[in-house]
């Protein structure tokens, strides 16, 4: 399924509104069949990113490219094998499902109402497809949300935040469904959360966005799941130090810099590492576990949102 | 394995377009409002004017009848649709405005522009579609208040001669009166496109319909007002305001027909209509969709 076609690319992506960046150099990149996980707290610029993918938003700079064609400049032919939704999965309240996805799907041409029926099946909508979207639970409509994003097969889809508000049984449908949309039909996946959690339990790659610019990106398993942490040590003597690492099995790696040294160990509490030091007569000046790349995630990601 | 047998996108037709817009437009409560409000407001008037015996028609001809001999039923059908088409004409826009102002800010407030516009179809095309909905709506409402005008006042009090009081009486003889009120209400309709472009126009700035709303039926008034300021200088902007042609319907019930002024007005209506929808495009295209 992997294959390293890129999908979607972005070249120094950046909007901004008066005098505020919300988004600024953003070099994304994902391939066909990933599930590409786009974390960042409220306000990061995530949904500004989105919108730009799909043309709501105009880029101050930098470009769009889906298939290796800017978006701007092939907008039919590309959003025609996208499927999106953008924030909250607002729908026409006094029509009913059904009704919401034809008029949607009109915008791309005829189509059956085989395949309508077919996405009113696939999210679980079909029994309640000809009542009236305000009849709806938030649940329901977050499906028809995506239900609109998969008509007409879409290669790649777009979801926002889509577990946003649902319950707890809604959120694992919704995850269930993605996992099932990419390895049954090979859609390439582009999702957005500001859960840390969400991101690692669905995706196979992932960028971080904070303060309008993207941190870092690439596989959730090589960013997140090692679990290594990295202490910061200043001991005495050096190179008796560094004898006494190397025979301790869950040190992985050493390397000093100046009279420091990093030492990379695996998931363990770096209690363990300061209380053997002492054992062997090691005069500890400083020891700082520096902070793993998941806890830097949950502390930006957690905090309160990035909005000034 | 569907990405294969995915088909190939072919753009959809301005038809089927159409046909969902006029689908939302016509599924929605609010378009009713106007229908509903002449359903009721014009038999109750008819009704009204029934049972003032035809007063109204006997103090405008009193100095007439001394000099001439009138025959036959003025108090007529056509007369109580022409009367009314006369009071309710600056009203009309109000219910014009309550949807067209809506067309565009409506998407906006229900969030439902982010499906339309992240779609495969231009957002040139999208506009067009609701624009031409919007222009639906105004004749429909346009045509709607004629037909039961005169329908309503056909049971009540049957067909015959037209009176007109303007600069002068005309009397249209009752089987010519039908054709001069379609012409009429055809007028009416192309006057009621120009007020639809200006309240859609409104429409594509802001995310509520009720600030369109508002601003059509402001700059209606105030351009009424400007055109009926007697000062010179003011007077001069007249053929500058679309609300000065506003009133060609009328033109339908004169003796003879001045054809060339009608035309004119009708060309002058299109050309401000167009420029509304211009400046809406204009807007439209190139907005950044936050909502």
């Amino acid at each position: 399924m992997m294959s390293s076609e890129i999908v979607l690319q972005t070249f120094n992506l950046g909007k901004k509104y008066r005098h505020r960046w919300a988004v600024r150099e953003a070099n994304l990149l994902v391939h066909r069949g990933e599930i590409f996980g786009f974390l960042g707290p409220n306000g990061a610029g995530k949904s500004t990113t989105i919108r730009m993918l799909l043309t709501l938003i105009r880029p101050t700079t930098g470009r769009v490219e889906f298939f290796q064609k800017n978006v701007l400049m092939h907008r039919a032919d590309v959003l025609s094998r996208l499927g999106g939704l953008v924030e909250r999965a607002d729908f026409y309240l006094y029509l009913s499902g059904r009704r919401n996805l034809e008029s949607i799907a009109a915008l791309g041409g005829n189509i059956s109402k085989k395949e309508i029926d077919e996405v009113l099946h696939l999210v679980g909508l079909a029994k309640r497809a000809d009542d009236r979207v305000k009849t709806y639970s938030h649940g329901m409509k977050q499906r028809l949300g995506i239900a609109q994003a998969l008509l007409r097969q879409p290669e790649f889809i777009v979801l926002d935040e889509p577990t946003t508000g649902l319950d707890p049984q809604g959120i694992k449908e919704v995850r269930e469904l993605i996992g099932r949309l990419s390895a049954e039909r090979g859609i390439t996946v582009f999702l957005s959360s500001h859960l840390l959690s969400e991101i690692e339990q669905v995706a196979t790659n992932m960028a971080v966005i904070h303060r309008g610019e993207i941190i870092v990106q690439g596989k959730v398993g090589e960013l997140l799941n090692d679990g290594d942490t990295v202490v910061r040590l200043i001991a005495r003597p050096m190179d008796y130090t560094k004898r006494v690492l190397a025979r301790l099995s869950f040190v992985k790696r050493v390397v000093a810099q100046g009279d420091e040294l990093q030492v990379t160990i695996g998931n363990t509490d770096s209690s363990l590492l300061s209380s053997m030091l002492m054992k062997s007569g090691i005069e500890i000046a400083t020891i700082t576990p520096l902070r793993s790349l998941e806890q830097y995630f949950l502390s930006i990601t957690e905090g309160a949102s990035d909005v000034d | 394995m569907s990405i294969e047998n995915r088909a190939v996108y072919h753009p959809p037709s301005l038809f089927l377009l159409l046909r969902h817009e006029l689908i939302k437009t016509f599924f929605k409560w609010r378009t009713y409002i106007g229908f509903i409000t002449l359903a009721v407001v014009i038999p109750l008037v008819e009704v009204a004017l029934k049972l003032e015996g035809g007063t109204m028609v006997q103090n405008m001809t009193r100095n007439l009848s001394r000099d001439f001999l009138l025959i036959g039923n003025l108090f007529n059908a056509y007369w109580v649709t022409y009367t009314l088409m006369m009071s309710l004409w600056v009203h009309v826009p109000f219910l014009i405005a309550l949807v067209a102002g809506d067309q565009l800010a409506g998407e906006a407030t229900s969030g439902t522009v982010r499906l339309l516009l992240t779609r495969p179809s231009s957002r040139s095309r999208i506009l067009l579609s609701k624009y031409l909905a919007t222009l639906v709506y105004a004749a429909l409402l346009v045509i709607f208040l004629g037909a039961v005008g005169v329908g309503v006042g056909l049971i009540l009090f049957g067909p015959g001669d037209l009176l007109v009081v303007g600069k002068e009486f005309i009397i249209i003889p009752a089987a010519s009166v039908p054709a001069r009120l379609m012409l009429g209400f055809g007028f009416a309709v192309v006057s009621m496109w120009c007020v639809s472009s200006l309240a859609f126009l409104f429409s594509s700035l802001v995310e509520n319909a009720i600030g369109p709303i508002i601003a059509t039926m402001a700059v209606i008034i105030v351009f009424f007002v400007i055109a009926n300021l007697p000062i010179e200088s003011v007077q001069a902007v007249r053929p500058y305001l679309f609300t000065t042609y506003m009133n060609v319907w009328m033109q339908a019930f004169e003796m003879p027909i001045r054809w060339g002024e009608i035309g004119s007005s009708l060309l002058r209506l299109s050309g401000f209509s167009v420029g509304f929808y211009l400046v809406t495009w204009y807007i439209f295209v190139k907005k950044d969709v936050l909502s």
